[in-house]
């Protein structure tokens, strides 16, 4: 039982195996439907058994955790363990990947290698979620990182060399600051193990908490396209096929809102102190930016990935926030974002795969022709908007209370100025959806197309389902991530006295 | 003089057992079809040759401390000896065309031998002896092509660089020689620091110099920048498998020997020797990083990239802790060992199937003819870049801590490790750039003509498995380094 975790490294891992075995494209789909249901089955069974756990009382920082020596010498351990956090990441991981495998359902050529590497990328960020190891994460993260330059290099559209080389280099830079972020954690708390917990125990240098702070932050921050590290994001997505785009807006931007708040965060609370300020500046600026960017935005996939570095910047602005709320609400936005940034991907691949064309002024009246796949753009388009109902609401709704809990002067102004992308992020949707779903069809050809296939209704279903039950029924992950935030936030207010007096300006 | 000392030299015994062996089996067989066997048979002594290191041996000191070794000596013993093996292995088709195979193998094996006795001085004239033993018979080596122009070419710039680098070696050992009147390892060192402590500047000038001359000779080996100019020409002229076999084994032996040597005899003088390797370091990667990019010739690409990987290896040294210094410059040594090697079978078969394409642009859609090949290809590339899960990130991440191990952000010279290192780090995005442009052109570039289908021969196929495996294994695997770090 105790080592039940690594299934999620282990399943992946049993999949390659039998991809490099598959002769032809129904064996690949098939490995690819079990291995990706039995992962949402666990997931699932993971978050059951968690919650269970936590109403019996279990209050264990980390639950399931087990840890052997790695390399003895340099104190890496491979080490496991889940909180609420990581455990609704997983949950979001496994059903991002499930969606994902049926939204590449038809995609050719080379499906076999295709789906190497997206279940490469899959285990990486499967292993990022359950490590307590620094070193573990880390690498887990680099594994995620790689499989994408080759996705979207060979599978991609467009400039996809450019777009691939961009994306890579960029996280790889992210990943190189990272590096010496953890070598200073690890030499200056002076400690004998890489366990994230045990390191946040102990206190770090401070001088060196403020050195190595913005190293960790931007590292992470980079993947959680901070501005003005976010280049890379609308490029990439751009040109990446479907459920890779999902795949990477769904969950890898993830990790770097989860790597921030659990790494630099947690263990340099004094760090986060002196820089929260700046790098609030810069999230605000990821904030308003993207979502104005997003308005003038013509392909649909740009508009989208301008619209996730609105959002991603969002997580980062709410963790800086530090108040309870604001961290619980950011960790919301980065379930309720790779949900319905997914579904808005995959429905997005679809229309793109139909008609050829992801430009704005070259699609019209797609509702008369293909409804299954229009409603399901206005059902990803209102989640992102924050209607109540859908999961963008809850999210949103969570982090501007949180952040307004916070009572300085600068932090007010900066909400205030974050809170207006919700009205741009209503401009941007709306004239898109007005625009290509309604008024007349401008494609004799269009009208010939077919609506979603089985396997596309299975994938963007799973979707709207997650994205209403998300928006329907909050309290219960809501329950989950406090209880995960609780001991953190109180973690670093009691390291940092100066970060309390940030909290409570 | 007691004869006996030559017992407790057993790699050394071993090596010259196969390089009798080879020599008479040589002279034995005349005729072609007599000397097929020539390589299962030098093959299977090398891989005796790397169980026999691998056998725990314990520190020996012979011949009156001239040949000292020490458990770190021994791991790098079988590290070079693993990588001659799949040298060996992968040599066998390329060797047989050149009709020539058993001089090569002798050479090879007296090249490795002069290495081992290098690793083991314990005096600098037995290093010296050493070096030249390994260097000599490289430049032979690298002609071994007699009838191509570039090969002589290459040989005649090893050559003379290796002969430049010995006298400004000789003489920078001539200059510690006379600081010292010694030049036993062990007294050298008591020496210097009764000269260091007394801080008298100008009795500090004369081994300061020696330190820079010595320094610079053996850079010359390992070919970092300043001292990498003969590097391209050479690697891009010899034959594959010698390019191969400069590129890892001659290299990890020369750099391993450095840091002994800075650490263990030029120990007092540390502050002097860390600024110089950190100025050599920095630039060896940036500067080779940005020549890299540029080429479009795959072994002078390889060369650029090996002289990045030179200053990724010394950058260990920068630490101040001996055991996590060496354990992680002997594993990066073993990981670079089986990740270059795969590179260079892969260019061998590739080149002798195709008539000696070797540029970048000839690996254009190289995965729709060949896609195992590519794909082992792509796993080194990744491996050479420091990509997980592969092996390559784990020894850059090891030689990252050792660089940085017992630095202090709070003063200058820890903030400067800090510094070498985080520019280190940048330019592994630069590196994973020109490693992710041969990946490109194998598997996104379009090409109406890719190179065709063949099948190698089944010594280069278990060569590359051994590096493969040695890939996938070597990092994942703790047991390996786990292995080199408890002899350290």
């Amino acid at each position: 039982m105790s080592w039940i975790l690594t299934i999620f490294v282990i399943i992946p891992v049993l999949m390659l195996f039998g991809l490099w075995m598959a002769r032809n494209d129904n064996q690949v789909r098939g490995v690819m439907a079990t291995g990706a249901t039995v992962l949402l089955a666990a997931a699932i069974w993971l978050t059951i058994y968690f919650v269970q756990q936590r109403n019996a009382g279990n209050n264990d920082a980390m639950l399931l955790a087990n840890s052997v020596t790695w390399f003895a010498p340099l104190h890496i351990d491979f080490a496991v363990g889940v909180d609420g956090i990581s455990t609704v990441m997983i949950l979001l991981s496994a059903i991002i990947v499930f969606t994902g495998t049926f939204a590449s359902w038809q995609l050719e050529p080379m499906k076999k290698e295709y789906f190497l590497w997206f279940v490469l990328l899959s285990s990486g960020v499967f292993g990022f979620f359950i490590s307590t190891d620094m070193f573990t994460m880390f690498m887990f993260y680099e594994v995620a990182l790689i499989p994408m330059y080759l996705l979207i290099g060979v599978w991609g559209t467009g400039p996809k060399e450019y777009s691939a080389m961009k994306l890579t280099l960029m996280l790889m830079g992210g990943s190189s600051l990272l590096i010496l972020g953890i070598l200073g954690i690890y030499y200056f708390t002076g400690a004998t193990t890489m366990d994230v917990s045990k390191l946040a125990s102990l206190h770090m240098d401070v001088t060196a908490q403020k050195v190595f702070f913005p190293f960790v932050f931007i590292g992470f921050g980079v993947l959680g396209a901070l501005f003005p590290f976010h280049t890379w994001s609308p490029d990439g997505h751009a040109s990446a096929p479907t459920a890779v785009s999902m795949l990477h807006a769904g969950v890898l931007m993830k990790l770097g809102g989860y790597g921030c708040l659990r790494i630099a965060m947690f263990i340099m609370p004094d760090g986060l102190a002196m820089w929260a300020p700046f790098f609030l500046v810069l999230t605000c600026i990821s904030v308003v930016y993207g979502a104005l960017s997003a308005c003038v935005q013509t392909d649909l996939k740009y508009i989208n990935a301008y619209s996730s570095v609105s959002h991603c910047g969002m997580v980062l602005f709410a963790l800086l926030m530090m108040t309870q709320t604001a961290i619980t609400g950011a960790i919301l936005q980065m379930l309720s974002h790779g949900l319905m940034t997914a579904l808005f991907f995959a429905v997005i691949g679809m229309i793109y795969h139909r008609c050829g064309t992801r430009d704005v002024r070259q699609l019209g009246g797609l509702m008369k022709i293909i409804p299954f796949l229009a409603v399901a753009y206005v059902v990803a388009g209102l989640a992102n908007l924050g209607l109540p109902g859908f999961s963008g609401f809850v999210a949103e709704m969570t982090i501007f209370v949180g952040s307004f809990e916070n009572g300085g002067m600068f932090h007010r102004v900066a909400t205030i100025i974050a809170c207006t992308s919700i009205v741009i992020t209503a401009v941007y949707i709306l004239r898109v959806v007005g625009k290509i779903l309604y008024q007349a069809v401008p494609n004799k050809k269009f009208f010939e197309l077919h609506d979603a296939t089985w396997d596309e209704r299975v994938a963007v279903g799973g979707l709207i389902f997650c994205v209403a039950g998300l928006g329907l029924c909050p309290l219960f992950f809501q329950d989950i991530i406090v209880n995960a935030v609780k001991p953190i936030f109180n973690t670093i207010i009691a390291n940092a006295p100066a970060v309390s007096a940030l909290a409570n300006m | 003089m007691n004869y006996t000392d030559f017992l407790k030299m057993i790699p050394e015994a071993v090596l010259t057992a196969i390089l009798v062996i080879t020599f008479i089996c040589d002279f034995a067989s005349a005729r072609q079809t007599e000397r097929k066997w020539m390589n299962p048979l030098v093959s299977v002594m090398f891989a005796a040759l790397t169980v026999v290191c691998l056998l725990p041996m314990a520190p020996v000191h012979a011949f009156g401390d001239m040949y000292v070794t020490s458990s770190a000596v021994n791991v790098i013993k079988a590290i070079l000896a693993f990588g001659s093996l799949i040298v060996v292995l992968q040599s066998r088709s390329w060797a047989e065309a050149s009709g020539k195979e058993g001089e090569f193998y002798m050479l090879l094996t007296s090249t490795l031998l002069g290495m081992f006795v290098m690793v083991s001085a314990g005096n600098f004239l037995m290093f010296f002896l050493g070096l030249e033993m390994a260097s000599v018979p490289l430049a032979t080596m690298v002609a071994f092509d007699m009838k191509r122009n570039e090969s002589a070419e290459g040989a005649a710039k090893f050559i003379l660089t290796a002969t430049f680098s010995s006298g400004v070696m000789l003489y920078g050992i001539s200059f510690i020689y006379g600081a010292c009147g010694t030049l036993y390892f062990d007294d050298v060192r008591h020496t210097l620091m009764t000269v260091i402590a007394s801080g008298d500047l100008t009795k500090v000038f004369l081994p300061v110099m020696g330190l820079v001359f010595f320094f610079s000779g053996l850079g010359f080996k390992i070919s970092l920048v300043p001292f990498h100019f003969w590097t391209a020409d050479t690697y891009q002229g010899a034959p594959t498998t010698v390019t191969g076999y400069l590129s890892v084994i001659s290299k990890g032996a020369a750099a391993f020997t450095l840091l002994s040597i800075l650490f263990n005899v030029f120990t007092p003088m540390d502050r002097y020797w860390h600024v110089l390797l950190m100025i050599v370091v920095v630039l060896s990667i940036t500067v080779a990083n940005l020549f890299a990019i540029r080429q479009g010739e795959l072994k002078r690409f390889m060369a650029f990239s090996s002289i990045s990987q030179a200053g990724y290896i010394m950058l260990a040294a920068i630490g101040d802790k001996w055991p996590t210094s060496v354990s992680a410059l002997s594993y990066y040594i073993l990981v670079y060992v089986v990740a270059n090697m795969a590179v260079f079978s892969i260019i061998s078969v590739v080149e002798q199937n195709n008539g000696g394409k070797t540029d970048i642009d000839d690996y254009n859609g190289f995965y729709q003819t060949n896609p195992k090949l590519s794909f082992l290809m792509t796993l080194a590339m990744f491996s050479l870049g420091g990509i997980p899960p592969f092996a390559g990130m784990f020894s850059k991440f090891f030689v990252f801590m050792a660089g940085v191990d017992g630095s202090d952000i709070h003063t200058t010279m820890g903030a400067w490790s800090y510094a070498v290192v985080f520019i280190a780090l940048l330019n592994t995005v630069i590196s994973l750039y020109y490693y992710l442009k041969i990946v490109k052109a194998m598997y996104i570039k379009h090409n109406d003509n890719p190179l065709p289908t063949f099948n190698s021969d089944n010594n280069t196929k278990f060569a590359l498995a051994l590096c493969t495996t040695g890939i996938l294994l070597f990092g994942i695997c703790s047991y390996v380094y786990d292995w080199i770090s408890m002899a350290a």
